[in-house]
């Protein structure tokens, strides 16, 4: 098991109704990570519409999580 | 070739000094976009838009989407800023600015910059509608 603080923005933020939290998981892939606190929080929107950043730098959904590092969940994005 | 500056603003910023950022004597075109807060979406009465970013990763993505922007349509420069907080309707949400050397490659440009942000970087927004509702739109479900 690692430690993994997961960040929530927008939607994510007001569904899950905390702006951060630390988890304790076994999954090695930020996909992985998203289906476990998609399942948490009730998110419903599929990986595909969202993005996700490891340590502030965006990632793709295959990346390998490690010990300490944050995850940031970005729903589906609406600027302009 | 000066680098390309893309900001997230909470305040108003000047478009016209940013304009003048663009100037260069080989540059024989400028063109721009500027995003509008609208007072409608999906028949919805939108009556104020809250924007939200995460600012380091948005800043990070919009220049790299300015370089692209540069290398691809030969830009001898491009800005752009987009705000976040609490907008009225009529406000300037979003601008891209560039020049070239000729109309073509900068209103090309200008198009594949803004598309680029609207489907790339992590801001949200929040509309607030006339009924006392409010709702989070995406690039997905509506017309943004």
């Amino acid at each position: 098991m690692i430690q993994v603080t997961a960040k929530y923005f927008a939607v994510f933020r007001e569904q899950a109704g905390i702006e951060a939290e630390v988890l304790s998981t076994s999954v090695e892939t930020a996909r992985e990570f998203y289906a476990e606190v998609a399942i948490l929080h009730n998110f419903s929107d599929p990986v595909m519409n969202c993005k996700v950043a490891i340590n502030d730098e965006l990632a793709g959904w295959d990346s390998v999580i490690s010990e300490g590092d944050e995850v940031l969940f970005f729903p589906p994005v609406a600027g302009g | 070739m000066s680098s390309p500056v893309f900001k997230i603003a909470s305040e108003p910023m000047s478009i016209t000094s940013l304009n003048q950022e663009l100037r260069d004597e080989s540059a024989g075109a400028y063109a721009s976009f500027e995003g509008w807060v609208r007072n409608l979406n999906d028949s919805k009465v939108v009556i104020s838009l809250e924007y939200e970013a995460h600012t380091a990763v948005a800043t990070s993505e919009g220049e790299k989407i300015l370089v692209e922007a540069i290398e691809k349509f030969e830009l001898i420069a491009a800005r752009s800023f987009h705000r976040i907080g609490h907008l009225q309707i009529g406000d300037c949400a979003v601008w891209v600015g560039v020049s070239a050397m000729h109309r073509g490659p900068a209103f090309e440009g200008c198009r594949y910059i803004i598309d680029e942000l609207k489907h790339r970087l992590p801001i949200w927004k929040k509309e607030y509608y006339l009924n006392g509702n409010s709702s989070w739109i995406n690039c997905q479900t509506g017309n943004t």
